[in-house]
C-alpha cells in the first residue's frame, strides 16, 4: 500500500513538474538549451506515437491485403521512430523516466503531437491524405534535421529519411489513383484534403523551443520546410486532380499541449494497461 | 501418354522423395486437396491478423507494440504466400477470398477464440505460434514444391514468433501477482483450444489417409498432439504455471504424457460456426473487403487511364 501511495505520489509529481517547470522557467529566465531540446524531441516523438498508434488501427482491416501490409509496415516505421525518439526525450530529462514511462504516464493535455496525427482515420482517402500530408512534411523536416549538430536527432533523422522516402512514395501514388481514379474515389480524396487542411498550419508553427534550438543549429528552421513543403503538395494535388484548398483558418494548439477531442480517447486506450498495473514489467 | 503413365511418373516423384511442381500432372484430388489446405492455411493466416491486431494499440510497452506490429504483418504475409502458392494450382485470389467470406471455406478455429487480455497474446505466440510449427515443420518436405518452398521461410518467422510470445508469457509469469494470474489465465483458456488444432483423433480423421499417402501430411494427429504436450509441460512448469489437466501425468513406458482429450464436441460446434468469435470475425474479413472495393475499383480506373495515355503517345 505505502508503495502504491509512493509511486503514485512519485508518478504525480513528474507527471506535474515538466509543464509547469517549464511555463515558469520561461517567464523568469531563458529557457535552457537541455529544456528546450526535451520539448523539441518530446513533440516528435508523440507526433510518430500518435500517428503511429492511428495507423496500426487499420492492421488486419486494410482494403487488400498487400496494402493492409504496407500500412502496417509505416505504422511500424512510424513506431519505431516514436521509440527512439521518447528514448532520447528521457534521457535528455535525466530524471530516470524511460520511453514508456513518458508514452503512458502522461495526459493530453502534457502530450506535444500535430493534431493532423489524431484525427481519425476515417475511411482510406482520409487516411491516405492524412499521411501524404505528413510524409510530404517528413520528407523535408527530417532531411534538414539530419544535417543538425545533435548527433542522436541527426541519426534518428537519416534512418528516417529512408523510410519516410518510401512512405512518401507510397502515399503519394495513393492521392494520385484517387484523385484520378474514379468520381467516387476522388470526391473521397477531396473532402480529406477539405477536411484536413485546418490542421497543415500547425505543423509549421515555432516557439520558443525552436528559436533557441535553432541558434545551437539543433533544430529546423520550419520555414524552410514549409516553402518546400507548399510547392511539393500543391504540385501533388494538381497531379492527382485535386483542388487545394484556399484561405483556411488554421487550427493550433498542440504546442501548448492543447489538443482535439479524439486524443484523450487514443491514449485511454493506449494507457489503459500500464496505468492499471503500474508496478508491473512488461 | 496416357493418364496411366502420368500417373506413374507422379507415383514415380513421390516414391522419390522428389517436388510435384505446378506444370507437372497430378490427379485431381491431390490438387482439391492442395488448394483446401493451402488456402484454408493462408485464410488462417489473414483471420489470425485479427485476434492479435486486437492489442496492437493496447500493447503496455512500446517495444512490444513494435514487436506485436511486425509479428501480424509477418502473418499477413504468410497469407500473400501462401495464396501465391495456391493460385499455382489455378485458383484465383479472388475465388478463395470469395470461399472465405461466404464461409465456405475453413480456416484454423483456434482464431475463433477471444484474446481477452495482453498475456492472450503471449499465449498465441508461444501456444498457437508453437501448435502451428509443430504441423507445419513437416510441410517444408511436402510433395508439392511452391507450398514446401513457402513453409521454409514461414517456418523460420513462426519459431520467431513462438520465442516472442513465451517471452511475453516470461515476463508475466515472473512479474507481479497480477500478472501471474494473467498468464495463468490465458494458459487456462488456450491449452485445450491449441491441443484442437491438430485435429480430431486420427480414428475420426477423415482427410488425414490420403493426405498422409500423397506426402502432404507426415505425421499424424494423434503424433502430433502427443508431441506438442510432451514439449510444452516442462515449459509449463519453467513458468511456474500449471497444466489446466488434472489427468496430466508422466508415462514412463511410453516415455511420454498422459493427457485429458480436449472437448471435441466443442471443436465440432466451433468449426461449424459457433464459436466465440466465428461470426465477428467473419463479419470483420468481409467489412474490410467490402469498404475496400472503391478502393481496388479507383487503383483499377486509374491504371486503365494511364494505360490509355500511355498507348496513346
Amino acid at each position: 500500500m505505502l508503495k502504491q501511495v509512493q509511486h503514485d505520489i512519485k508518478t504525480l509529481s513528474n507527471l506535474c513538474e515538466k509543464p509547469l517547470c517549464s511555463l515558469r522557467l520561461k517567464k523568469k529566465n531563458k529557457m535552457t538549451t537541455q529544456d528546450a531540446l526535451f520539448q523539441y524531441t518530446l513533440r516528435l516523438g508523440d507526433t510518430n506515437l500518435i500517428l503511429g498508434q492511428r495507423l496500426s488501427e487499420w492492421t488486419g482491416h486494410g482494403p487488400f491485403l498487400e496494402e493492409d501490409l504496407a500500412l502496417t509496415n509505416i505504422a511500424l516505421d512510424i513506431t519505431g521512430t516514436a521509440k527512439s525518439l521518447l528514448e532520447y526525450a528521457a534521457s535528455i530529462e535525466g530524471k530516470g523516466r524511460t520511453e514508456d514511462d513518458l508514452a503512458y504516464f502522461r495526459n493530453d493535455r502534457q502530450y506535444f503531437n500535430a493534431q493532423i496525427t489524431e484525427q481519425p482515420n476515417g475511411d482510406y482517402a482520409r487516411t491516405i491524405v492524412r499521411q501524404a500530408i505528413i510524409d510530404c512534411f517528413d520528407f523535408y523536416f527530417y532531411n534538414e534535421l539530419a544535417k543538425s549538430k545533435d548527433e542522436t536527432l541527426a541519426g534518428i533523422a537519416q534512418k528516417s529519411i529512408k523510410e519516410v522516402t518510401y512512405h512518401l512514395r507510397h502515399t503519394s501514388s495513393w492521392v494520385e489513383r484517387f484523385g484520378d481514379g474514379t468520381e467516387e474515389s476522388h470526391n473521397k480524396a477531396q473532402t480529406a484534403v477539405n477536411e484536413l487542411w485546418q490542421y497543415t498550419g500547425e505543423l509549421f508553427e515555432m516557439n520558443e523551443v525552436d528559436a533557441v534550438l535553432i541558434k545551437e543549429g539543433i533544430a529546423v528552421d520550419l520555414n524552410i520546410v514549409k516553402a518546400k513543403w507548399e510547392k511539393h503538395i500543391t504540385e501533388l494535388l494538381e497531379k492527382s486532380t485535386l483542388t487545394k484548398p484556399e484561405n483556411v483558418f488554421m487550427q493550433t494548439g498542440s504546442r501548448k499541449g492543447i489538443h482535439t477531442e479524439h486524443l484523450a480517447y487514443i491514449l485511454a486506450e493506449m494507457q489503459a494497461l500500464p496505468r492499471m498495473y503500474p508496478d508491473a514489467k512488461w | 501418354m496416357e493418364v496411366n503413365k502420368f500417373e506413374d511418373v507422379f507415383e514415380g516423384k513421390l516414391a522419390k522423395n522428389e517436388m510435384v511442381e505446378p506444370k507437372d500432372w497430378m490427379p485431381d484430388n491431390y490438387r482439391k486437396h492442395l488448394i483446401r489446405q493451402i488456402s484454408q492455411h493462408a485464410h488462417s493466416e489473414i483471420v489470425g491478423m485479427l485476434p492479435e491486431g486486437n492489442w496492437i494499440t493496447r500493447a503496455p510497452s512500446l517495444r512490444s507494440k513494435v514487436v506485436l506490429l511486425a509479428k501480424v504483418q509477418d502473418e499477413g504475409g504468410h497469407g500473400l504466400y501462401l495464396y501465391t502458392a495456391a493460385e499455382t494450382l489455378g485458383i484465383s485470389r479472388d475465388e478463395l477470398l470469395d470461399n472465405l467470406h461466404t464461409g465456405k471455406a475453413k480456416y484454423s478455429s483456434i482464431f475463433n477464440y477471444p484474446t481477452l487480455t495482453w498475456a492472450d497474446i503471449g499465449a498465441v505466440g508461444w501456444l498457437v505460434d508453437g501448435a502451428a510449427i509443430m504441423n507445419q515443420v513437416m510441410l517444408q518436405r511436402t510433395s508439392y514444391g511452391p507450398y514446401a518452398r513457402a513453409m521454409v521461410r514461414i517456418c523460420k518467422e513462426e519459431s520467431f514468433h513462438q520465442r516472442q510470445g513465451f517471452e511475453i508469457m516470461t515476463r508475466l509469469a515472473f512479474g507481479t501477482e497480477d500478472q501471474k494470474a494473467m498468464a495463468q489465465d490465458a494458459l487456462n483458456r488456450w491449452w485445450y483450444p491449441t491441443m484442437m488444432m491438430f485435429g480430431p483423433p486420427d480414428a475420426e480423421s477423415p482427410n488425414s489417409e490420403n493426405a498422409m499417402k500423397w506426402r502432404i501430411k507426415r505425421e499424424t494427429n494423434d503424433q502430433l498432439r502427443q508431441r506438442f504436450v510432451d514439449q510444452t509441460v516442462p515449459q509449463v512448469q519453467y513458468l511456474g504455471l500449471t497444466v489446466p489437466d488434472a489427468n496430466l501425468k508422466w508415462n514412463e513406458a511410453k516415455k511420454g504424457y498422459d493427457f485429458s482429450e480436449p472437448n471435441w464436441v466443442e471443436f465440432k460446434n466451433v468449426i461449424s460456426g459457433n464459436g466465440p468469435c466465428n461470426k465477428e470475425r467473419l463479419a470483420a474479413r468481409n467489412k474490410a473487403h467490402n469498404d475496400g472495393a472503391w478502393v481496388r475499383e479507383a487503383a483499377q480506373a486509374f491504371a486503365k487511364k494511364r494505360n490509355e495515355i500511355y498507348v496513346a503517345a
